[in-house]
């Protein structure tokens, strides 16, 4: 193999990294934008969703033995059951709900989730077996493990699942009728407060779907909820807050660059990267590089 | 029962030491527009977030259809048959204006959140049944045209045919329009006095706010005069034309 052949064969490999990452984080962006449209508020517990599914699946996998697909849907629907109770539990009984106040609840509760995954799973980290295969595919000189296109699947099916939901469904179109316009909506007899709930339920199951399908690779533990978050902040960020397209080209996006960085800087850098990039958008262009700087100029956060 | 759709029962609301709304009792009869009338700042929008839920009194009731309703949430508000429309237009504008109309059906369609999530297939019927209806709705307001165009690039007259269809769309027996006329042409005036008239025929009371008096006294069956959050007259549009109070306080001034 020739120093150009090498050289491309590692941009492959990077970007291959780069992808499965960028997966998961527009995951975690796209649950973090379908909260922040039905309330305006960032949820901070965001991570903790996902480190939620992921350890789920470990325990219903590996210690029950349950099938992968079975798992898949208990787990997703344990997720999606803690994020109701907790939108019903922290966020509906607030008399004078303000952004700021909403905001330090959900910090609350991402602190208690981590203490009591804590408690429950321990401290280490926990492995599970790969959906399929864990034998990593030759792709000219690279390898991609399947996990990894189990994980880009995953992520094509969430999506597609989303559009169809927002744009085809009656209750997809009245939860964007409340985003866009509540009082509007109240008029025309959507309950908000019920939609609220709903993208809570919606954004916990998106968050554990991203948390099942990564721990495979990255192996769970209770500690990792934080930085995914940041992660999948840094892309809905990105991709323009509230603007879920924009979300999933951002994360991929943002996942790649992280790996390229980590492959041709240094892989100690892999976080700062990514938070740098943030800072950038933040700087230059706050709307977010897809997000229109009319639309932010709308909302209130 | 009795022939008023609504009615207000001593209602009351200060806002801190500002008096909105004094001790008002009034009837809405059922099947005629009625108008509400008076200076800028007489409480009228209050009136109306009040009877919508929007505001809750500081005393008094409201009452529709022998049914008390002050304290409810404007949703069950909406859900038991009132509708409005607003001053400045509420639509959603980067959704289609068949859309907007869709969302204002959603709470006549049976798919129910949860409903929905378990069946989607008999969703997909629900949802083409909540499509023929709202494009019934778009034909009476001869908005086809622009089914697919997105709400907020139309025409501000449109947008409050829009407004006023979507209001409709929930099937209302009460419809509260506040304001309709405001910014609207000669022509397009006309033609939303002709659509109130249309509203009155399919059985809809409605019950208008609105400072274009050509418009009132041509359209409306009664109207209420008020000033300072009080009543200061009401009556057929004749009667309120000759009566001397209404004329120092309002229309002489």
């Amino acid at each position: 193999m020739n120093p150009a052949e090498a050289n491309l064969v590692d941009l492959v490999q990077f970007f291959f990294m780069g992808i499965q990452r960028g997966c998961i984080y527009a995951m975690v962006a796209m649950g973090f934008n379908m909260i922040y449209n039905a309330t305006g508020i960032i949820n901070f517990a965001q991570g903790e969703f996902v480190v939620l599914g992921g350890l789920m699946m470990v325990s219903l996998t590996m210690a029950l033995h349950l099938p992968i697909v079975l798992a898949f849907i208990l787990t997703v629907l344990f997720v999606v059951v803690v994020g109701v109770l907790m939108e019903r539990l922290t966020i509906n009984p607030v008399k004078q709900p303000t952004v700021l106040r909403l905001i330090i609840i959900t910090i609350a509760v991402s602190i208690i989730t981590k203490g009591a995954a804590m408690m429950f799973w321990g401290k280490g980290s926990h492995y599970m077996n790969h959906f399929s295969s864990a034998e990593p595919l030759d792709f000219h000189g690279a390898t991609i493990l399947p996990q990894t296109l189990w994980i880009m699947g995953i992520l094509l099916l969430v999506v597609a699942a989303y559009v169809f939901f927002f744009n085809f469904t009656m209750t997809g179109k009245c939860m964007r009728a409340c985003s866009i316009n509540r009082d509007a909506a109240r008029l025309a007899g959507i309950d908000d407060r019920k939609m609220v709930m709903l993208s809570f339920a919606l954004s916990a199951g998106i968050g554990a779907v991203a948390g099942i399908i990564i721990t495979p690779v990255i192996q769970m533990d209770y500690t990792r909820g934080a930085m995914l978050g940041l992660k999948g902040f840094g892309a809905a960020v990105l991709g323009g807050l509230g603007n879920s397209t924009g979300a999933v080209a951002a994360g991929v996006l943002l996942g790649v660059l992280e790996a390229l960085g980590a492959g041709y800087i240094s892989s100690h850098y892999m976080d700062a990267i990514a938070l740098v990039i943030l800072l950038f958008v933040l700087f230059i262009r706050p709307s977010g590089i897809f997000g229109s700087s009319e639309a932010m100029r709308l909302k209130e956060f | 029962m009795t022939n008023n759709i609504l009615e207000l029962d001593h209602l009351r609301k200060n806002f801190g030491g500002v008096v909105a709304v004094s001790d008002l009792s009034l009837n809405i009869a059922k099947g005629a527009i009625s108008s509400l009338i008076g200076p800028n700042g007489a409480g009228k929008t209050t009136i109306f977030n009040l009877v919508t839920g929007f505001a809750q009194p500081s005393g008094g009731h409201i009452n529709f259809s022998d049914r008390r309703i002050n304290g409810m949430k404007p949703h069950a508000i909406a859900g038991i048959g009132i509708s409005r429309t607003f001053q400045n237009v509420q639509i959603f504008p980067n959704m289609s204006v068949l859309e907007n109309i869709m969302v204002g059906r959603y709470l006549r369609s049976r798919a129910g959140m949860l409903y929905s999530c378990i069946f989607p297939p008999i969703l997909r019927n629900e949802e083409k049944r909540i499509r023929e209806d709202a494009e019934k709705q778009l034909h009476f307001l001869e908005l086809e045209q622009y089914a697919d165009t997105p709400a907020g690039s139309l025409p501000l007259g449109n947008q409050r045919m829009l407004e006023i269809a979507r209001a409709l769309a929930l099937e209302p027996g009460l419809l509260l329009l506040d304001e309709p006329a405001s910014g609207l042409n000669a022509r397009e005036t006309i033609a939303m006095g002709e659509l109130i008239g249309k509203i009155k025929e399919m059985n809809v009371s409605v019950w208008l706010v609105e400072h274009d008096m050509d418009l009132v006294m041509d359209i409306s069956d009664y109207v209420a005069v008020i000033n300072f959050g009080g009543l200061i007259a009401q009556g057929t549009p004749a009667e309120i034309q000759r009566n001397p109070e209404v004329i120092s306080a309002y229309l002489g001034g």
